[in-house]
């Protein structure tokens, strides 16, 4: 049924976002937002939201769309947060190939796993 | 399955019968400052719900970044500010544009405030409503480039003369509502849709991240 709901709302984005000609998504949006909402809910665990979003990843690959922007990002913050800084780091990295808008904005969170903060 | 082929069926005798025509909005700044990147900052809260302002924040990235925004994310970014102290709304969106720009070389800001959110109880029956209004600015100038406001609420897929987007609304709903989170929040859902999605009359102008970057009509 989840498929069905992703679908669901495809869809309605696609009627809101408003002509027929683009219906396909430009990122393959998965759990991403659910998961950051769990974030903010505290109702699961931080090691479950890394699976989660790396679950994520991995459908992206398979649909052959890139991950929608932050996903990366936050997905360093919670490394970072459970004591992984080297695993933030190349996610914050992945953010910046991935979206070079988002450069000085990583390169300042490298900056701050760097000057040792938790 | 079956209500997904229903669901498609609808949506494209609702595409054939056409698009809407945008109204006037003066989007003069906002082709001007061809923002490219967006920083969402925590919204606003006034409705009695607590969990309104992440419920709506947690939402807004897909109809943002699909319409061709690079769109910063946003727990990480709520987290530096708390970092430094800022931990509520108020206190975020009193931040200088300079400011904001210096730390995370953001084009734009997105301030939002939500004032309905969650349930109401009617004599009748009871509907879960979501409003937002939200403001796009230039983080170089400081110049408002776009403003709107939206709202959903479950209350529609019971109207049948709302047509369509009743039953969308109500089709997801009720699909949504078997999975982990609570009404309000996939109410929220639809709302940031409506008001962040491009290409809707009096919304926002597609990103150069979307295949639509620039070919609107004048």
């Amino acid at each position: 049924m989840k498929l069905g709901y992703k679908a669901g709302l495809l869809l309605i984005a696609g009627v809101l976002g408003g002509c027929a000609d683009t219906p396909k998504p430009i990122y393959s949006w998965d759990n991403y937002q659910d998961t950051v909402y769990e974030y903010y809910k505290l109702e699961t665990g931080a090691e479950e939201q890394i699976a989660a979003l790396k679950a994520g990843i991995e459908q992206a690959k398979a649909k052959d769309l890139p991950v929608p922007p932050g996903l990366h990002a936050h997905l360093g913050m919670l490394y970072s947060n459970t004591g992984h800084p080297e695993l933030a780091g190349s996610e914050f990295e992945a953010e910046k190939v991935l979206f070079p808008e988002s450069a000085p904005f990583m390169d300042f969170l490298q900056k701050k796993l760097k000057g040792g903060k938790k | 399955m079956r209500h997904l082929i229903a669901l498609t069926g609808l949506v494209a005798t609702l595409l054939l019968a056409g698009c809407a025509k945008p109204v006037d909005y003066d989007y003069s700044a906002f082709r001007q400052s061809q923002p490219k990147s967006i920083l969402v900052l925590l919204p606003q809260n006034s409705s009695p719900d607590v969990n309104a302002s992440h419920g709506v924040l947690s939402q807004v990235t897909l109809p943002l970044a699909e319409s061709g925004y690079y769109v910063f994310p946003v727990a990480v970014v709520e987290e530096v500010f708390k970092q430094n102290g800022m931990t509520n709304a108020h206190d975020i969106q009193g931040v200088s544009a300079t400011k904001l720009r210096e730390i995370f070389s953001a084009d734009a800001a997105l301030y939002l405030e939500v004032t309905d959110y969650g349930a109401s109880y009617k004599v009748i029956s009871s509907e879960s409503r979501v409003t937002v209004s939200g403001k796009l600015v230039d983080l170089k100038t400081g110049q408002q480039l776009w403003s709107g406001s939206a709202t959903a609420s479950t209350a529609e897929g019971n109207s049948n003369n709302n047509g369509i987007f009743g039953m969308l609304l109500e089709a997801a709903i009720t699909q949504i509502s078997h999975t982990l989170t609570d009404k309000s929040y996939d109410v929220a859902g639809v709302t940031s849709m409506r008001l962040l999605s491009a290409g809707r009359p009096s919304g926002i102008l597609y990103g150069p991240r979307s295949p639509k970057y620039g070919k609107e009509a004048e």
